[in-house]
């Protein structure tokens, strides 16, 4: 996904001498042909978070559209004011790109582990919070970045294609699957653990690639014509997707027991690979068939 | 003080009385700074007033130049206002240690506009500002110009006594910029410098200033760095320094 992404930026940049990237000490070679042959639209700064907001901020208000690149970690817990006062109170053309959203840099320990990265984005008012769960999806919402007219932060998961089809559209949420049967449960998820509700069939399936806005009518709708809601996420249950969904229903009114799946308050304080932290707290397929029937 | 920078001074205790507060020794210290970056400015170019807490002096010179409104001016700080004690003009500022960053990102996007950004001494402790230094002496931004606001004050007590800047010039050269000192309330001396020559690098001017300059009561008491429920006695006593 991150490489989809990156050519995205490269193939645009060529059409739109607006965009701008700037990565944060990443990943050598990244973007290596912007660099030789747009080297006015790439930027390699250093390890300044805070810094590199703010100068994205000015390139914006001075009519860039700027791709910022670094670990999700970093780009929203160490410089959330800039974020906050900078990019989001100007709603500046800026674009967060977070590498390793949730779990995936689990071995490298709680800090560089994401788990509050959508909570805290979702306290930035003008910024729109996408998580595309494919490469594919990806490239659907790639060109739709570069005239959005508010800044995003944009949630990178895995590269394993995932849905059956290829449409993004902000703020709108994909129905992945309709139960064939009558649906005991809608489950709402977002970014790669969509995967994880693939496979079940007794449930629709709603895939959210945008967590802010959230697409209300469509999940209203679909609230109301099941019993319950479960929400999936990989990440922690306060202030993320499950906490939005809480409160679009309550906004709505419909009383429809809720169950989140995802990270409980806490520090992720264990080593290990993504899949081994997914089974720790309990975010898998079979914890999502459990909720159904319970 | 010429009788510009008097009138301005006068202008901003007027403001002060309608709202009975504001920052005025930080708007005092900076007060020809400003001005003296607004006259030099071009239709492109920037400012940024990084140290927002002195944004009166910003809000009275742009109210002389007609850029702000009599009646926006005197709302100052009120509900629905457009103007605060911080200010949301073209950039926002207030929390320290933004403006810096914003303006390499200004001098980027077009290296033929000036881009001048105004911090405080105080703001100087940010880590911000030094993440910033590196980045534009890298860039070799000489479109680029920092006016510190060196009054050697802040709110606790002096930069001395809360956290030391000094060597403040090598600090800057050493991290790759040109730095020169002046007097921060010679209007001619800061018209010589500004804008900066195309010289390869971006310039710090250290401004030396005086915190509250203009008022002796203002110069010497710490108190008066922010200021609230003014008194009527008080604005007398502002207005009578400012006459002495």
């Amino acid at each position: 996904m991150r490489k989809t992404c990156f050519n995205m930026i490269y193939e645009l940049a060529k059409k739109d001498k607006r965009i701008v990237y700037i990565g944060s000490d990443v990943g050598s070679g990244t973007l290596q042909n912007m660099k030789e042959e747009m080297p006015d639209q790439f930027y390699m700064e250093g390890i300044q978070e805070q810094n590199i907001i703010g100068m994205a901020t000015g390139l914006a208000l001075s009519g860039k559209i700027v791709y910022v690149n670094t670990i999700a970690t970093f780009i929203t817990r160490r410089c959330f004011e800039q974020v906050l006062l900078d990019v989001g109170r100007h709603n500046a053309k800026v674009r967060l790109l977070a590498n390793g959203g949730g779990l995936v840099y689990s071995v490298l320990g709680h800090t560089h582990i994401a788990v509050d990265d959508i909570a805290l984005m979702r306290t930035v008012p003008n910024m729109t919070i996408v998580a595309p769960c494919d490469a594919e999806e990806m490239k659907c919402l790639m060109p739709q970045t570069v005239d959005y007219p508010h800044p995003m932060y944009i949630r990178f998961a895995g590269d394993e294609p995932i849905l059956p089809f290829r449409h993004v559209n902000i703020p709108f949420a994909n129905i992945v699957q309709f139960s064939t049967r009558p649906a005991k449960a809608l489950i709402i998820t977002t970014g790669a653990t969509t995967q994880l509700a693939m496979v079940i069939k007794n449930a629709v399936i709603m895939h959210i690639p945008t967590i802010k806005p959230l697409d209300d009518k469509a999940i209203s709708i679909m609230a109301l014509s099941t019993p319950k809601i479960i929400t999936v996420e990989e990440h922690c249950i306060n202030g993320g997707l499950g906490t939005a969904v809480l409160e679009l229903l309550n906004k709505q009114g419909i009383n429809k027991p809720v169950h989140r799946i995802g990270i409980p308050d806490g520090y992720c304080d264990m080593y290990g690979t993504r899949e081994e932290q997914l089974q720790r707290y309990g975010i898998t397929t079979e914890a999502i068939e459990r909720a159904i029937v319970s | 003080m010429d009788a510009r920078s008097t009138a301005l001074r006068s202008k901003i205790i007027d403001v002060m009385e309608a709202s009975r507060h504001g920052h005025i020794r930080s708007a005092f210290s900076c007060l020809e700074m400003v001005r003296s970056v607004y006259e030099v400015m071009k239709p492109n170019d920037k400012f940024i007033l990084s140290k927002g807490h002195g944004c009166l002096a910003q809000y009275v010179v742009l109210n002389e130049k007609g850029v702000i409104s009599d009646k926006d001016l005197f709302d100052f700080c009120k509900f629905g206002a457009k103007l605060g004690g911080h200010p949301f003009l073209e950039v926002g500022t207030g929390s320290l240690g933004h403006g810096l960053s914003i303006g390499i990102g200004y001098a980027l996007a077009d290296r033929t506009r000036n881009v001048y950004v105004l911090l405080g001494d105080g703001e100087c402790n940010e880590g911000a500002v030094w993440e910033a230094a590196l980045c534009a002496s890298k860039h070799k931004l000489s479109n680029l110009t920092v006016l510190i606001d060196y009054n050697k004050q802040q709110s606790y007590g002096t930069t001395h006594e809360v956290c030391e800047l000094e060597p403040l010039d090598e600090k800057w050269k050493s991290f790759g910029w040109i730095a020169s000192h002046v007097d921060g309330h010679d209007i001619e001396a800061l018209r010589r410098l500004l804008p900066s020559p195309d010289i390869g690098f971006p310039l710090v001017l250290i401004c030396h200033t005086v915190k509250g300059k203009g008022i002796k009561i203002t110069e010497e008491d710490l108190k008066w760095h922010h200021k609230v429920d003014i008194t009527d006695e008080q604005i007398k006593s502002l207005r009578e320094g400012l006459n002495a």
